[in-house]
């Protein structure tokens, strides 16, 4: 059975795709859920995380699969969505332009080391914000900013936990 | 039938989905409820495990709490801290009796046509996913017989209220949420002005205009406008008021901790509060909107039903 692939391309030298045990993706998801609405009940500041954000750029830059990382993204995205109050779809387009950008940009740079980890998931961050300001704006004619400083902070917050988070992630891969 | 090259076909696939999540997000708003099923379904995944999870914390938290380091000490710390959340209420219902000799009567007519409104005590058992989305859900559901719109309530003062409603579950929209508002009022002038949320941890009171003059630290309580909530309920006390144009920016700091919510009470009650005689009207600043129809005023009850969070 082949546990990591490499895939050749036109222009690319190789990409390597990492597979995780069954059903490690499923519980990884519903465990990020659950966690992101327990988290902030006992701890006001944690409502700062993005866990499902973090967990579909992680499978995102994994697997590097532009299919299975924008469908990752529209499933937990829609999940996200249906746990709040805000129409379906908010953060299911959010999400699904950050799986399938995670995939297909993760495949031509290094994500592997902390600190690309660090920006890569930082500059994700920035991507989603415009995009569901941009769904507010545009589509449900809600007036937001783009940027603040407790954007600006809980971009900070979750690079920073997304380096430990992926290097914990990193342990469900197959060995290669 | 045209052939997608294979490097465009994920291409193709993101551009489908994204259209797909449009035409669902107009489905929307043109009809409500909006998607009641996928959110039931994710409710009913996610509910049982957050409430586990919130077990293990509560009873990890109280072993640690009770029996390793305060033991009996803590206990009777708790029960102390209840004796004076009960108080706290009953001392609110009475100060809202003595402070408007006028409105004695509709208390009594009111009173008499509605005994008690009954509260349910509820644990909070998770929050919102999304930061933009000040919720929280509750160990209460309609098996309890809770329903949207209720308001909840701790005996600081309110919390928010349902808006959505799963068997053992329920949603709770905090006051801060920026599509949240509650029906109040100044506590000593008896100005009204709907309080609305911001996304931020504050409210501003909307439509005072700049005649009305409103100091800091100015109680703010529910007018019983809304219908959700019975009137004198603490809102929250007035942190910063700025003069604008046509209405003054005024941001007023939420009476109940809302960033430790842990247990809260369930008005169980959504009939309207309605008295044989006329509250007399408040002054309402010009151009302001009114909210809805006058209802009497009357303060909190304190029948509470099931055990106390």
């Amino acid at each position: 059975m082949i546990d990591a692939v490499e895939i050749r391309s036109p222009g690319e030298t190789h990409i390597e795709v990492h597979k995780f045990y069954s059903g490690a993706v499923t519980a990884v998801v519903v465990l990020a859920l659950v966690v992101q609405t327990l988290l902030p009940v006992y701890l006001r500041r944690a409502e700062l995380l993005e866990l499902p954000l973090l967990v579909t750029i992680y499978f995102g830059i994994s697997r590097r699969n532009p299919s299975r990382g924008l469908l990752l993204g529209m499933i937990i995205g829609l999940l996200q969505d249906s746990l709040s109050h805000k129409p379906l779809g908010l953060n299911g387009m959010a999400k699904t332009c950050i799986g399938y950008l995670a995939s297909s940009v993760g495949g031509r740079i290094d994500t592997e080391h902390p600190l690309s980890r660090f920006a890569f998931t930082a500059a994700l961050m920035a991507v989603q914000q415009c995009v569901i300001v941009l769904i507010r704006r545009l589509l449900l004619a809600q007036p937001e900013r783009f940027f603040s400083m407790r954007f600006l902070a809980a971009m900070g917050v979750n690079s920073v936990i997304a380096v430990a988070l992926f290097a914990l992630l990193d342990r469900l891969r197959k060995p290669s | 039938m045209i052939a997608i090259p294979s490097r465009h076909r994920s291409l193709a696939l993101f551009g489908m989905v994204l259209a797909a999540q449009v035409f669902l997000l107009a489905v929307q708003i043109r009809n409500q409820p909006r998607g009641r099923l996928l959110r039931v379904w994710s409710v009913s995944l996610i509910s049982p495990l957050g409430r586990a999870g919130s077990w293990s914390v509560t009873h990890v938290r109280g072993a640690w709490n009770h029996y390793i380091i305060l033991r009996d000490a803590r206990r009777e710390n708790d029960e102390l801290r209840q004796e004076v959340a009960d108080l706290r209420l009953r001392v609110q219902q009475l100060e809202a009796r003595a402070a408007d000799a006028d409105r004695l009567a509709a208390l009594l007519q009111f009173s008499k046509a509605h005994a008690e409104t009954p509260m349910l005590a509820a644990r909070v058992i998770g929050a919102g996913v999304d930061a933009a989305s000040q919720i929280i859900y509750i160990d209460r559901g309609s098996r309890d017989n809770v329903r949207r719109n209720m308001g909840v309530i701790t005996p600081d003062g309110v919390v928010g209220k349902i808006i959505e409603v799963f068997r053992d579950t329920s949603q709770v929209l905090l006051v801060t949420d920026k599509d949240s508002g509650v029906g109040a009022m100044l506590a000593d002038s008896r100005i009204q002005s709907p309080a609305g949320g911001t996304g931020e941890p504050w409210l501003v009171l909307k439509y005072l205009d700049n005649d009305n003059k409103v100091e800091v630290g100015a109680r703010v309580v529910t007018s019983g406008m809304d219908r959700i909530f019975p009137p004198e309920i603490p809102v929250g006390t007035v942190a910063e008021v700025k003069p604008g144009n046509p209405f003054q920016q005024i941001r007023v700091k939420p009476a109940a901790r809302l960033d430790r919510l842990e247990g809260v009470f369930v008005l169980l009650t959504l009939q309207p509060l309605e008295t044989q005689k006329e509250v007399p009207a408040s002054p309402l600043p010009s151009g302001a909107p009114r909210e809805s129809s006058p209802a009497a005023a009357s303060p909190p009850k304190t029948a509470i039903s099931g055990a106390r969070p």
